[in-house]
């Protein structure tokens, strides 16, 4: 019974997405499906980190923000002048800041108290002005470079496909960090320290020039799949597109988005396998108990904290991995597009209608969620013309709620939400009990 | 002499906009102080009421100023707070209504109504930009200057200047005026005493016949008034511009949590906290100790400890620290 209500939500997401393919065009719906997939993976971070042990990550951008500086410094050409002008100062600060770390670390159990923090401080400082004073002529030689063009260290020129398993690592770095200082404490905490370092990452993506550059954005990134333009000088296509009777151009940008899909959607399964695996292993169980009841999971010797870090840290590499993704379908990174709103309360959206704790209930609400998003745009244009179209055509109110049902969206989301948490707060597959 | 005019120069971009902005912070920090005090959750449409407050009080002051009220040098504004103040509260209000209201009946856990505190901010930024659209908006009229720079240094013949803005010297004054009517009522009046009981036990409260709705309620007003108080002057004093009240949500958020959540004299302890350090760590000291150096001595490069990009960075380190170091805050959260 169950299983058929899932199988039907399924088909019935399918369904729209094929109606869109029938009404508006296929390329848009594979698009669509694209951008999906990801979200679903993203959703799948998300869940593990929030439905399998109710931890808040109110960050989600940041780290997925990881994951495309992760396709940058992976697939990236080197740009080798930079490296002459500006490698060995960027490389010796980056030296002298673990050094720092490590000092601190092996200085801090010896001390106590007041002498401790002045030798905290004292060491913290002197390592940030000595890597300073390396860095700041580094960066400016290496943004001197032809700033037009490159201006910026470039990448290790690897496929991209690298950049996947990087970005998850990149992502679950910050969350170890973030994880280490905010987890054991309230659970507020966690979620506005994640909300700071999502946007400190974006500040630092945004800003150092030298190293994704800034607001200038990296373009042309690698690509994993085949270009348009090959495709359609291939006798082989051209042959497939004249049969299936389409225009050779669009045939073509089907073809990529299909390729696209394929390598998003393996990745997908993937994770989800081993999310369900994991779930349903003794580990999950752990982790349920310790979400349900932290005092008595810790009576039974479990560490709870502990335990939190390692999810955490999990549930972010899954959110690296799918902002890398996003940056190898995009082809280019671009710090400025990462905003709280798309990046980081989306996903939540699409967790909690989804259905928390449900790893297929994440991934159908990224589907739906995404979908809504997209499709919200010209359905809320086609409202609203249909809503003021007996105002006369320069009417200030027409032209005020025209221009402004581009925002109706936010406001559906937003309502979309509340009303599941209020009436159907375990979401469209609920989490089996 | 010289050192006169190094803290001048101090004074001019150091502390005058870090008080000013340390006292937008404190306002919006007392805010989410109340909430967490009575509600018990982080408010995280937090930002998004202050903006729809300063939408609603900048709606009021445009249609005055069409209609040719001025209050001479002060800005139009100051006409629009009451206004918006009244408009704000209902918005408030009617969430509890229909969002936490449930949430609090079935005894959900604070995460649950963080949630709904996101559902709710994605609500008021949508409402925002439907109502006013994402644009920047200028909404200062009145005198620009209390002290102009050029004035003071013909006064005092110091070769620094020291500027006051109207916006800052009124941002002041009002968060003063607020923070002694706002510790007057929960010091002394009734309501305020039954507030801080709740806040502080929420079953003897109960025992003793407090009333929780109106608790609530009360807080909510509070609120209200708060957050259209703190974001209209924070709009008065930058620009107003619906997206940037989502990026003060940190620092807020950060000033309440090191002064002590619940604690309202540590939300203000808080703001300064982070605005002073945000202004002295991206503050550039080359022109300071030029002044206070002997010939000669004066650094070549700007001295900036941060660039100003990075100053969310700031109210982040300060914030991780208190956590470290001292994870209830400065003063001991918890209650009212």
């Amino acid at each position: 019974m169950m299983m058929n209500r899932n199988l039907l939500l399924f088909s019935g997401m399918a369904g729209l997405l094929m109606l869109v393919g029938f009404l508006q065009s296929w390329n848009l719906s594979l698009a669509i499906v694209n951008l999906c997939l990801i979200s679903a993976v993203m959703a799948l971070g998300v869940n593990i980190q929030w439905g399998y042990a109710g931890l808040l990550n109110v960050g989600v951008m940041g780290f997925a923000a990881l994951g495309g500086l992760a396709a940058v410094l992976v697939s990236a050409p080197p740009v080798q002048e930079a490296w002459e002008a500006g490698g060995a100062g960027i490389i010796f600060a980056g030296l002298v800041l673990i050094a720092t770390i490590v000092a601190m670390r092996l200085v801090y159990p010896r001390l106590q108290g007041r002498q401790r923090l002045l030798a905290m401080a004292a060491l913290g400082g002197l390592g940030y002005f000595v890597a300073r004073a390396f860095y700041g002529p580094a960066t400016e030689a290496i943004e001197l470079v032809n700033p037009a063009t490159s201006g910026y260290l470039g990448g290790l020129g690897l496929p991209i496909l690298v950049s996947w398993l990087v970005g998850g690592v990149f992502a679950a770095g910050a969350a170890y960090v973030v994880g280490r200082v905010a987890l054991g404490l309230r659970s507020d905490y966690l979620a506005i320290a994640t909300l700071g370092i999502s946007e400190i990452i974006i500040a630092v993506l945004k800003f150092e020039d030298w190293m994704t550059r800034g607001v200038k954005n990296v373009i042309g990134l690698p690509r994993p799949v085949p270009y348009e333009v090959n495709i359609q000088n291939s006798p082989f296509f051209q042959e497939l597109a004249a049969s299936a009777n389409i225009p050779l151009i669009e045939f073509s940008s089907i073809i990529v988005k299909l390729c696209y899909a394929f390598l998003f959607g393996g990745v997908l399964l993937i994770i989800l396998y081993l999310s369900e695996k994991a779930l349903n292993s003794p580990w999950g169980r752990m982790m349920r108990a310790i979400r349900d009841n932290e005092t008595a999971a810790e009576a039974m010797g479990k560490n709870v904290t502990g335990r939190h870090l390692q999810v955490f840290v999990l549930g972010s590499a899954v959110i690296g991995i799918a902002g890398a993704m996003l940056t190898t379908l995009d082809g280019q990174f671009t710090p400025a597009s990462y905003q709280p709103l798309r990046f980081t309360f989306l996903i939540w959206v699409m967790v909690i209608v989804g259905g928390s704790g449900n790893n297929w209930g994440s991934v159908l609400g990224g589907f739906v969620i995404w979908f809504a998003w997209v499709e919200a745009e010209p359905v809320g244009l086609m409202l609203m013309e249909l809503v003021t179209s007996g105002m006369a055509e320069d009417y200030w109110l027409r032209t005020h709620l025209l221009n402004a049902a581009a925002h109706m969206r936010l406001m559906t989301m937003g309502i979309v939400l509340l009303l599941v948490l209020r009436f159907a707060p375990r979401g469209l597959i609920p989490e089996k009990r | 002499m010289e050192s006169l005019n190094a803290f001048v120069l101090l004074a001019n971009f150091v502390l005058v906009p870090g008080i000013t902005y340390g006292c937008q912070l404190a306002l919006g920090a007392l805010g989410v102080t109340l909430i967490y005090g009575i509600l018990r959750f982080s408010n995280f449409a937090h930002g998004e009421a202050m903006s729809f407050g300063t939408m609603a009080a900048i709606l009021f002051t445009w249609a005055l100023q069409n209609w040719g009220v001025s209050l001479g040098p002060l800005p139009t504004a100051l006409l629009g707070i009451p206004v918006g103040i009244l408009v704000t509260i209902g918005l408030l209000l009617s969430t509890d209504k229909v969002v936490y209201r449930f949430h609090r009946k079935v005894k959900a856990s604070p995460v649950i109504l963080m949630i709904a505190s996101l559902g709710v901010m994605f609500f008021y930024n949508g409402l925002i930009r439907f109502i006013i659209g994402p644009q920047d908006r200028n909404f200062t009229d009145g005198e620009r200057f209390i002290i102009k720079a050029r004035t003071f240094k013909e006064i005092t013949g110091l070769s620094q200047g020291l500027s006051i803005k109207m916006t800052q010297g009124i941002t002041v004054v009002v968060t003063v005026l607020c923070v002694i009517a706002l510790f007057y009522f929960l010091n002394k009046t009734r309501t305020g005493k039954s507030m801080r009981a709740y806040s502080d036990n929420e079953n003897l409260a109960l025992l003793s016949g407090i009333n929780p709705d109106r608790v609530v309620m009360i807080t909510w007003i509070l609120v209200g008034a708060l957050v259209t108080i703190a974001g209209t002057l924070y709009g008065l004093d930058k620009s107003y511009k619906p997206f940037t009240y989502l990026q003060l949500l940190l620092p807020i958020f950060a000033a309440a949590i090191v002064g002590g959540l619940g604690n309202p004299l540590g939300a203000i302890a808080g703001g300064f906290v982070i605005a002073l350090s945000e202004v002295l760590i991206t503050f550039a000291y080359k022109r300071f100790l030029g002044y206070l150096l002997p010939d000669g001595w004066a650094p070549e490069s700007f001295m900036q400890l941060l660039s100003t990009d990075y100053k969310f960075a700031v109210s982040f380190t300060v914030l991780v620290i208190v956590l470290l170091v001292r994870p209830t805050g400065i003063f001991k959260g918890q209650t009212l």
